[in-house]
């Protein structure tokens, strides 16, 4: 293999899997505290990615520095997906607690499709793809053949500070021990003290601003977002938690690697995948589910009756 | 013995939605469909309130075949009525293929609570059968119909281990990921047409072509009457044949199953094959009604099978009321021919169906129309809650 093919396949694949990752950490924190599957999460970074591109709109004539723009662009999208991600518990996960877990996926399942059906109806021409801006610089080292892009380093060492930071808020904080403790056993947590619904609250709305974070990341990466993106990524992420284990964050962030591995690899080693790369990557999926229901690492659950 | 209800409420009701769908279909302006949905959200409450509807529900339950005749009659009635108009007697046919459709989903998700959130997939696969049927075979067109229902039980089969081993948010999961596999494919596949899509050539059945109008006499009717005929009579045989299913021992093994699992098993129900028969009947339905809309449709792409889709397939059976055969055909008509005439929510479609179904479940879980308990003796009222 040509090396600079190699290492073009190598940095793809690791952005694909830190953004797979970042997908996965939400849906193993949801489940994680709630027992519950958020299906809307990936729609989330779609609305979380059209934040941050409509506050660009907002400042290109007032703010010019990038950098400044895209902070305010990531801040903002951040802060308006943990809001909506905290509202959305709020009002649609914590009242179906009683009942069928059923409900819950469809509910989430329908929201999901009101937020993107959203974006398409009511973002101004938002059923055809935009064009986000390149806000990072765009120069390049060359080795060799291969250009090492920094746009492309300054978003992988962002994402794993995302992940970094995370793994403090949830080991190292006060809060991270209540949120540790609602996942352990919630009636226990709360004969302790911790307030449940605010800590429900807050995980979601965590959860939420790490989406919208990787729907920027995306943004910037691939310098187009468009209303259907968070559905692929979404079924991804979520594969990627399974496969890491729900509930379990390192796991999830793992299963994102794998998962844009063998995508990649998938891509570069059969001959009929570069057309096929998404249907070749479902069907892994499906395989997997099937090979180890509820993932690589097990969910620890004994049969209640 | 309380004496049995009689049959003039029940077929007073059919009188009143066949004349109600035909002013509906018929309706030429938005203000006139606006009035008659007024009237409806008026007439029902008032009927509910009156006792009427009480009455109704005991005639139709008491007189089940006289019902049963008088809806088909309904049906065919308006269907004469509007003979010529192509665009009403086109909704009409999608409806009545929906509702089969929707019987498939309503045989796994309401009877045996398999979860399957790629409907629109199986319709697709049905469709593309015909497609590819009338293509690049020499078998006869009229064939497409059964073989779109067995390559959809077929292709449906791989699904059948995954299924199995799956429950829950992780089923879901391997439906989505089958659903938005099966679009992708399409839309890479160019024997299939790729994302422009593939023409669907019409049926033949004893040099009869079906996309020719029916003329006899002074009678000529559109060019879509020959399927609605063959969309009443499939969708005649598959409510019969799911509703014998729901009243049979399999219909209650497969409740069982759903209402719990592991009881079941402990009393001896061999919940894989009950699983894998539900699962497999209600793709096989799903297809046979993707065969003939695709001849109906005469062309189809990618775009007719989007995870929407499917999910419209899931709202269809939430508003009829999980497992109620009745409510779903019903949800079915609404769902499909609301949007047609009401212009101002076609491009809201997807978002409002999802509202909607949103409300319905945090404040009616159960549906709209409850699936009410089997009554094994007609006419009467189940004391048990």
């Amino acid at each position: 293999v040509d090396i600079a093919l190699f290492g073009q396949y190598l940095v793809n694949g690791l952005m694909l899997g830190l953004m797979y990752g970042l997908v996965a950490v939400g849906f193993t924190l949801f489940f994680g505290v709630l027992d519950v599957i958020k299906f809307s999460h990936g729609d989330v970074l779609t609305v979380g990615a059209f934040t941050g591109f409509a506050t660009y709109l907002a400042l290109k004539a007032t703010v010019t520095i990038p950098w400044l723009q895209l902070v305010i662009v990531s801040v903002a999208a951040i802060l308006a997906m943990a809001v909506l991600g905290a509202l959305i518990a709020r009002f649609l996960v914590l009242p179906l607690r009683s009942a069928p877990a059923l409900n819950t996926l469809l509910i989430t399942l329908m929201l999901g499709t009101v937020l993107r059906e959203s974006v398409r109806l009511f973002f101004p021409d938002g059923s055809n793809p935009k064009p986000f801006p390149a806000l990072l610089p765009n120069t390049a080292f060359a080795f060799g053949h291969f250009n090492l892009r920094v746009d492309s380093m300054i978003l992988l060492a962002a994402g794993l500070m995302m992940i970094v930071a995370v793994h403090l808020v949830i080991n190292k904080t006060k809060l991270g021990l209540a949120i540790r403790a609602v996942a352990q056993d919630g009636e226990t947590a709360r004969t302790m003290g911790i307030n449940f619904t605010f800590v429900i609250l807050v995980t979601f709305a965590i959860g939420s601003g790490v989406a919208a974070f990787a729907g920027v990341m995306n943004g910037l990466y691939y310098n187009e977002i468009n209303f259907g993106m968070g559905l692929l990524l979404g079924v991804f992420g979520f594969s990627a938690a399974v496969v890491g284990g729900l509930g379990n964050i390192y796991g999830a962030i793992l299963g994102g690697f794998l998962f844009a591995a063998l995508q990649t690899i998938g891509a570069v080693a059969l001959p009929f995948a570069s057309a096929y790369k998404d249907v070749f990557a479902l069907a892994v999926i499906i395989a997997i589910m099937t090979w180890r229901p509820t993932g690589l690492i097990a969910e620890k659950s004994s049969e209640r009756v | 013995m309380t004496p049995v209800p009689s049959q003039v409420p029940a077929i007073a009701c059919v009188a009143a939605a066949t004349l109600y769908g035909i002013a509906f279909l018929g309706a030429e302006s938005q203000l006139a469909v606006g009035a008659l949905l007024a009237l409806a959200a008026a007439a029902i409450p008032l009927a509910a309130r009156t006792g009427a509807l009480d009455k109704v529900r005991d005639s139709i339950s008491a007189n089940q075949k006289t019902f049963d005749g008088a809806a088909i009659a309904g049906v065919l009635a308006a269907a004469t009525f509007l003979h010529q108009e192509h665009f009403a007697i086109l909704m009409m046919t999608t409806a009545m293929l929906l509702m089969v459709a929707a019987l498939g989903l309503t045989v796994q998700f309401g009877f045996a609570g398999v979860v399957n959130f790629a409907g629109a997939a199986f319709l697709g696969i049905g469709c593309y059968t015909a497609a590819v049927v009338t293509k690049y075979t020499a078998l006869p067109s009229w064939l497409t119909l059964p073989a779109g229902g067995l390559v959809a039980a077929l292709i449906g089969s791989i699904l059948i281990l995954p299924v199995l081993r799956t429950r829950g948010h992780y089923a879901a999961l391997v439906t989505i990921a089958f659903g938005i596999l099966f679009k992708t494919f399409l839309e890479v596949n160019d024997t299939l047409g790729g994302p422009q899509g593939i023409q669907v050539k019409p049926i033949i059945l004893f040099g009869w072509n079906f996309n020719r109008p029916i003329r006899i006499g002074d009678f000529v009717a559109s060019f879509y009457f020959s399927y609605l005929l063959l969309a009443l009579a499939l969708l005649a045989v598959s409510f019969a044949f799911v509703r014998r299913l729901e009243r049979s021992w399999i219909g209650l093994s497969l409740d069982a199953i759903r209402l719990d699992e592991v009881a079941s098993a402990c009393y001896g129900l061999d919940v894989a094959r009950w699983k894998v028969l539900a699962f497999t009947l209600g793709n096989f339905l799903a297809g046979c009604a993707g065969a003939v809309y695709g001849h109906v449709l005469g062309f189809i792409a990618p775009n007719n099978f989007t995870f929407g889709d499917s999910l419209i397939l899931v709202s269809i059976i939430l508003l009829g009321g999980i497992g109620n055969v009745w409510g779903v055909t019903v949800a079915a008509a609404f769902v499909v021919i609301l949007p047609e005439k009401l212009q101002i929510i076609q491009e809201y479609r997807f978002a409002l169906y999802a509202l909607l179904v949103i409300f319905i479940l945090l404040y009616r879980p159960e549906g709209l129309l409850p699936r009410p308990l089997r009554d094994y003796l007609p006419g009467r009222k189940a004391s048990a809650p």
